[in-house]
């Protein structure tokens, strides 16, 4: 996608600087954030830092030429992260990038960054139009070879996805615009697959650390403090993995039923109760019904005894910028689907907002988790003490599988459990991962 | 101080303020002597030629910051705030006028009223320059480079260039302007304090956090290390 680069109002009365010298020339890759080029207004200069990471395609000012607040003086192409494409080469952007092309598309708007802004606002991720701008000739082929209009591309990269995914009726399975559209309005805005709805944010593989440092040029090690949160989380980390004995068990979970049904009602959740119907409220409903089965699960270590108790308070781990926060859904058995989507979104949305009550973030006596959600199979939790086991929840993933002596393609995805051996079992917990993953296979509709 | 490493300290200060490893900072130092030139620096305003600075024991040097030509040495006050801007100042022309602002009351600290020329970036006393401005921003609106107000400066050395640019007017001093020289390290006492007031740091929360600083509300000047007027660093 093309980025206009313009330049910056550094003042409110200045409408228009000075270019003194382009820090990168075309064909450079630069990183979102790197000084780019430096301007001059009145006695200032000024450092300007590239709006977006990509290849430099077009430098249109040089040294010395002064243009108003706002002019584009270059372009980069964010889906071009190679050296050098000659600037003919449009349309054909599928050819070089990888499928995290159309969802370059705004990568970064949605994130809240904690790191400082760059001086100008850039209004520019938006102007460039990723329908192959303007001068692409006709459509282009993409990912899997099908022929894709340049409305179908427009379409695809505004709602940030692969057009591959898309069911094509067209001449020779193209995708043509009713596809898509029909696509998108059936709620396909994200690839199939893609479990509890990750944060709204860039996909992982297009993410950097928001608060890397940068280094001088005769610095080699920079030293920065931790945060109390990251001071919290190293010590409870450290102390839960002295304390319990860790092992998992990892067990596979076909999600095709679940994936479906929850298809099946996302939107009349939306229409009828204004919420979204997530795959973690399906996981806590499941959890808690076992944890009643295995009351041990649920339990935690005191010296030489086992402290079993009655409320069922599930965790639910949040990955933030700055670290991670586990708000904890008290009495979730007591909560209907419904009230499990509100709760979580609830105490979601808080947790990224730091508005959570104390009382929020204890009490709990099992923990979820969603290694998952950038895309990985599966992970190894870490216990949250003084629980004695945490669930972690992979991605959702379509594969080839065997069912009845038959191939079938299946949404597949793995559940990965920590749990502490001093007093859970391996049998216990295999049995426990048993009876979750049976609930998910067999989900009683009538509960939504 | 040597402009140099002036510069080398300035962009290490720059890094560390980015990531948050240092706090706002104010550095008030002097130069020997050195003619500095901007990136739009017209090279005919040097007027001397390399033999003659060499011959007058002046440096030359190229530098990121606005502004044409400048001269640094000693009896002059040099002031570089490396200052993350607040979201509400924002404005390189506001930091300008900051900067003029703090300068202007340390002259009128001494009775003298200075004040600005539209359109010529500085501190004047009449028509003559008392104070030369030229700032950078670096990215993340992290201030560097800054200011230079002639207490004691040899004002004979300012005839190799074409200050700032301009033509038709001098340069003068706080020294000329009373008749007698105020001590750099007090003259630095007193613009510190204005420059926090100036930038919006209150005393409670010191901008400073190296030992090269001048004190604030009225702390007698810290001359630390190359701060020490005459001692060439």
């Amino acid at each position: 996608m093309r980025v206009d680069v313009v330049m910056p109002q550094m003042g409110e009365s200045i409408a228009e600087g000075t270019i003194i010298r382009w820090l990168k020339n075309v064909g450079d890759s630069v990183e979102r954030d790197e000084p780019f080029f430096e301007i001059s207004t009145d006695k200032v200069d000024a450092e300007i830092p590239s709006p977006a990471a990509g290849t430099v395609v077009e430098i249109r000012g040089k040294a010395g030429d002064t243009v108003g607040v706002n002019s584009v003086v270059a372009v980069i192409d964010t889906a071009a992260r190679a050296p050098a494409q000659p600037a003919e080469v449009r349309g054909a952007t599928s050819g070089t990038a990888p499928a995290a092309a159309p969802q370059a598309a705004g990568p970064r708007a949605s994130r809240a960054r904690p790191a400082e802004p760059p001086p100008p606002p850039p209004p520019a991720t938006s102007a460039a139009s990723p329908a192959g701008s303007g001068a692409a000739p006709g459509g282009s082929r993409d990912q899997g070879g099908r022929f894709v209009s340049p409305v179908v591309r427009k379409i695809a990269a505004e709602h940030g996805l692969d057009s591959t995914l898309v069911p094509g009726t067209g001449a020779g399975g193209r995708v043509t615009k009713r596809d898509i559209l029909a696509f998108v309005g059936a709620g396909g805005t994200r690839p199939v697959g893609r479990p509890a709805d990750p944060p709204a944010g860039p996909p992982a593989a297009m993410s950097r650390q928001s608060d890397a440092p940068t280094f001088a040029p005769d610095q080699a090690v920079v030293r920065v403090g931790m945060t109390p949160m990251r001071r919290k989380i190293a010590e409870h980390m450290i102390e839960s993995r002295r304390t319990a004995a860790h092992v998992s068990s990892v067990f596979e979970v076909d999600m095709t039923p679940l994936v479906l049904l929850r298809d099946r009602h996302r939107q009349l959740y939306l229409d009828r109760h204004g919420a979204k119907l997530t795959y973690m409220a399906f996981f806590i409903k499941v959890v808690c019904d076992a944890l009643r089965a295995w009351p041990i699960v649920n339990a935690s270590v005191e010296g030489d005894e086992i402290v079993y108790r009655k409320e069922l308070n599930i965790g639910v781990a949040v990955a933030l910028d700055w670290g991670l926060l586990v708000p904890v859904v008290r009495g979730a058995d007591e909560l209907s689907i419904l009230g499990l989507c509100q709760r979580v979104a609830d105490l979601a949305e808080r947790a990224r907002t730091k508005r959570l009550n104390p009382d929020e973030v204890h009490g709990g006596t099992f923990t979820i988790t969603n290694p998952g959600q950038f895309g990985g199979l599966f992970g190894l939790p870490i216990i949250n003490q003084p629980q004695v086991a945490i669930l972690g929840i992979g991605g959702i993933q379509k594969r080839a599988v065997v069912i009845n002596d038959a191939i079938a393609i299946r949404s597949m995805m793995y559940l990965s459990m920590s749990y502490d051996h001093r007093v859970v079992d391996g049998a216990v917990a295999d049995q426990f991962l048993a009876r979750v993953r049976h609930a998910l296979e067999h989900f009683d509709e009538s509960l939504l | 101080m040597g402009y140099r490493e002036a510069l080398e300290l300035q962009g290490s200060l720059v890094a560390s303020r980015r990531t948050g490893r240092s706090a706002d900072t104010l550095l008030l130092l002097e130069h020997p002597p050195v003619v500095t030139l901007g990136r739009r620096s017209d090279p005919r305003h040097v007027l001397a030629d390399a033999a003659e600075l060499a011959r007058r024991g002046i440096e030359l040097h190229e530098t990121g910051r606005g502004g044409d030509v400048t001269f640094h040495g000693p009896g002059q006050l040099v002031g570089y705030p490396v200052v993350r801007l607040a979201p509400e100042r924002r404005d390189a022309h506001r930091y300008l006028r900051d900067l003029e602002r703090a300068l202007i009351a340390t002259a009128a600290s001494y009775g003298l009223a200075a004040g600005r020329r539209p359109g010529l970036t500085g501190v004047w006393v009449g028509a003559e320059k008392l104070a030369a401005i030229g700032v950078r921003l670096n990215t993340g609106w992290i201030t560097s480079h800054g200011f230079a107000l002639n207490v004691s400066t040899d004002l004979a050395q300012f005839e190799t260039i074409v200050p700032c640019g301009i033509a038709d007017r001098g340069v003068t001093s706080l020294a000329r302007l009373l008749g007698r020289a105020p001590d750099v390290r007090e003259v630095a006492a007193r613009a510190a304090v204005r420059l926090a007031d100036a930038l919006g740091f209150s005393a409670a929360q010191p901008p400073v956090a190296s030992e090269r600083l001048a004190g604030l509300g009225g702390e007698p000047y810290d001359g630390a290390r190359s701060e020490n007027p005459g001692r060439p660093a």
